[in-house]
């Protein structure tokens, strides 16, 4: 009777399967960061260049040697190493010497992934922990800004980015007052506002022509980019609104209660790294709450910490820390913000 | 609370859009199978305790009469579903794996097949509630959506929890399954009176055909046919899975939610598939046996798919024959490809629940590495009921079963399938739960 052959393939439900991989999410992120990538090569030359090659080659030959020592399947290519990589080689000063960029990068994945079991269990963003490992071991380097859009930039690297491993790197105020533009200082406009009490245009924060961090300084193009991921459904939006919101929320509190010596909710907004890192950096999923209340108290969190780091702390990083302290309170809002299930009684609740 | 409910749109919360491939069976008409040379009746096919076998090897039955009776109120009969000789009573393969008790008929090619009637038929208007539950159980009728729960137990419904509403739930949420569309099209008077049958036996004052918004054809055949007192209304729902979902259509036609771990009537409702109403309105005035019905074969490697009404127990190898079978390496499914059962054998029958065949090969989804969970939240946005599958899959990993279903609610899952459908990391979480509730109720056994 049997006209048919048939080889059974026994399955349970469901069937079928319609969702992008883990790889095509983080390719996806690497091609998002592209982008600014490239804007930060424009705006600061080979440095950046050089910074941005080391640090995510850095990150994924680490990522490949631990695989390799623990006899397991090398990750490299679902492109989560690259993604840090790149993250923390933009939050980094441009003329940041390199071989402290390849340190960072190897913090950030052995310290920061794969000590918790690799991708999936890291409590906190690596390419954070790699950047709060070379600030606390590189005050120095960590904090001297170079300006952006010398005229050599393509040809001549940042004297600091090529300093020997472990000799001193050589100062950038020479140089700096050799290529700035008129009345270059070497700060970033947190930092101004923080120790000058200069304010930065809003307009040429927004646009992204100020110095900074590598990635960090066009709001522009940082929410383009994001965009991009929302509309592919590879980032979830309401992390970086929920920074954004608790940021302004935090920042209009102060100006409200004196305008003249606290900054407006504009310049928190768009200063610093605090549009790169609500969108590239709050929103890793793996160290955010995955709760619906639980991603709004925790952006809220950040941006509230932030405000308050970079008002009151003493230094202008506030972003980095509040984020890390985020990552790490991620499971206790976890834990208080579990969703209401459907057809959820409340006197049953209350009986047991 | 009303005005807003006016402007509220017919859907519920989360869910997934899934690709239909309803277009290559609904629109053929529901044709008759021919008659399988051996018939395989199981005796479990309900929910509750199954059927006795009253026949004996050697017997000759007709189509129509009853082979097993029901044992119990938790238990309806079992009619012939063809005209044969009883082969043998003995274990067969299930579709699960195991084995169950049989009842194997030998059709007789040769004879007209003609069903056994009665002289009597009836009016279903004259009998009293109780009377026509029992009419309803002589049917042997369960519920054909996939659940076999005996119909006429739903039927009986408990004086502290009065019935305001019959859902009749056409939504056919599944991908490839057309046979409630057919059926809706070309049975409308038959699920007419199984409406009417139910609202008399739940004493329900109406009744709501729900559909989603995809068979709006089947608005205008039907509507025409209501009665104009307004009692039975039909109205579409937004086309998202899983929308045939009882909780999730109560939800989207009225706005309530059927409380955690409760059944429908703890909200008022009774939720019946159409399939079900259908079949009852034409077993129950003929006073006739649940013997056949339709069902559809599709998916991959079919020459010829499409609804056939097919006599319950037919063999999935003489259905794919049928369907012109071209062989492969393939899943077979018995329901959709979220929820169904897979078979494990081309010489399982298909069961009084059984609304579809389907054969997967090139659109099952091939076998990936299990990834870590990246906390994506897409798992958590799908969820129909709101849990936190991405929580309860890292507990299950770690085998934290009772707290899963304490803090975590496990129980609520219906295994919808949505989690396990968009997650990135291929994390078989579905899988996972079911062998989480499994535990638990071992546990609880032992406990108990």
């Amino acid at each position: 009777m049997a006209k048919s052959d048939l080889k059974i393939d026994i399955r349970t439900s469901p069937y079928i399967r319609k969702a992008p991989s883990v790889a095509q999410i983080m390719r996806n992120v690497v091609y998002a960061l592209l982008p600014l990538a490239a804007y930060s090569v424009y705006q600061f030359g080979i440095s950046a260049l050089a910074l941005l090659l080391v640090t995510t080659l850095s990150c994924m030959a680490t990522e490949h040697f631990f695989c390799w020592m623990s006899d397991k399947k090398s990750t490299i290519l679902d492109a989560s190493a690259a993604v840090s990589g790149l993250l923390l080689a933009m939050t980094l000063p441009p003329g940041f010497p390199l071989w402290m960029g390849a340190v960072a990068g190897f913090t950030a994945i052995a310290m920061g992934k794969t000590l918790f079991g690799g991708l999936g269990f890291n409590v906190f963003n690596p390419a954070l922990v790699g950047r709060a490992f070379v600030q606390a071991a590189f005050p120095v380097s960590i904090t001297t800004w170079t300006p952006a859009l010398a005229v050599d930039r393509f040809v001549e690297f940042i004297p600091s980015t090529l300093a020997l491993p472990f000799m001193k790197p050589a100062a950038t105020a020479d140089w700096t007052a050799q290529v700035a533009i008129d009345g270059f200082s070497g700060a970033t406009p947190l930092a101004l506002m923080k120790f000058q009490g200069i304010m930065t245009d809003s307009y040429d924060l927004f646009i992204g022509n100020v110095t900074g961090s590598a990635g960090e300084t066009s709001s522009l193009l940082i929410l383009v980019c994001g965009l991009y991921l929302v509309y592919k459904k590879m980032l979830d939006w309401r992390i970086p609104a929920a920074v954004i919101f608790g940021t302004v929320i935090s920042a209009e509190l102060f100006y409200f209660l004196d305008p003249n010596k606290y900054p407006s909710p504009t310049f928190m907004v768009f200063s610093g790294g605090l549009m790169f890192a609500a969108v590239f950096m709050a929103s890793d999923m793996v160290a955010s709450p995955v709760t619906p209340l639980g991603i709004f108290v925790f952006g809220v969190l950040v941006g509230f910490l932030t405000v308050i780091i970079r008002l009151f702390g003493g230094l202008t990083e506030a972003v980095m820390y509040a984020i890390l302290f985020g990552n790490a309170a991620t499971p206790i809002i976890e834990t208080y913000t579990q969703p209401r299930i459907y057809g959820a009684r409340k006197k049953a609740k209350e009986k047991s | 609370m009303n005005l807003l409910k006016l402007f509220r749109k017919k859907t519920f919360p989360h869910g997934i859009h899934l690709e239909e491939y309803k277009d290559e069976t609904n629109a053929k008409i529901t044709r008759r199978l021919p008659f399988a040379p051996e018939i395989i009746v199981p005796l479990a096919q309900n929910i509750g305790r199954p059927a006795k076998a009253i026949v004996f090897k050697g017997q000759h039955i007709t189509r129509g009469e009853v082979i097993a009776e029901a044992d119990g109120f938790m238990s309806v009969p079992i009619h012939a579903p063809v005209t044969g000789v009883i082969k043998a009573i003995d274990l067969v393969k299930t579709a699960e794996g195991g084995k169950q008790s049989a009842i194997i008929i030998t059709t007789s090619l040769n004879s007209g097949q003609h069903v056994l009637t009665t002289e009597s038929t009836i009016d279903y208007q004259q009998l009293s509630r109780e009377d026509l539950i029992k009419a309803v159980q002589e049917t042997g009728i369960v519920g054909l959506g996939g659940a076999a729960f005996p119909s006429h137990v739903k039927m009986t419904a408990s004086e502290d929890t009065p019935i305001h509403t019959l859902l009749v739930n056409g939504c056919e949420c599944e991908p490839f399954l057309t046979t409630d569309h057919r059926l809706m099209l070309e049975r409308v008077d038959q699920l007419i009176c199984g409406i009417h049958i139910a609202m008399k036996c739940l004493d329900a004052p109406k009744a709501i055909i729900g559909i989603e918004d995809n068979k709006l054809d089947v608005l205008q055949e039907i509507k025409p046919h209501l009665p104009s007192d307004g009692s039975i209304t039909i109205e579409a729902v937004v086309t998202k899975y899983p929308q045939g979902a009882q909780k999730m259509l109560a939800y989207s036609l009225l706005g309530v939610e059927i409380p955690s771990g409760g059944r429908s009537s703890a909200a008022g409702l009774a939720i019946f598939n159409v399939a079900t109403l259908a079949k009852i309105g034409l077993l129950v005035p003929a006073k006739q046996g649940y013997i056949e019905r339709i069902i559809t074969i599709t998916g991959d490697n079919l020459t010829n798919p499409g609804n056939y009404l097919a006599p319950i127990g037919t063999p999935l190898r003489f259905l794919l024959d049928h369907a012109g079978f071209t062989g492969g390496e393939a899943s077979l499914v018995l329901g959709g490809p979220m929820m169904g059962m897979p078979a494990r054998s081309l010489d399982v029958p298909i069961t009084k629940a059984t609304g579809a065949v389907l054969v997967l090969d090139e659109r099952l989804t091939k076998h990936t590495d299990i990834l870590p969970c990246i906390k994506c939240t897409q798992c958590l946005q799908a969820c129909p009921i709101n849990l936190n599958p991405s929580e309860l899959g890292l507990l299950a990993a770690k085998r934290r079963y009772q707290e899963m279903e304490e803090t975590y609610h496990l129980n609520d899952c219906f295994e919808c399938g949505c989690c396990s459908y968009v997650c990135p990391s291929n994390i078989p979480l579905v899988q996972y739960f079911r062998i989480a509730k499994t535990l638990n109720r071992e546990r609880h056994l032992q406990d108990g």
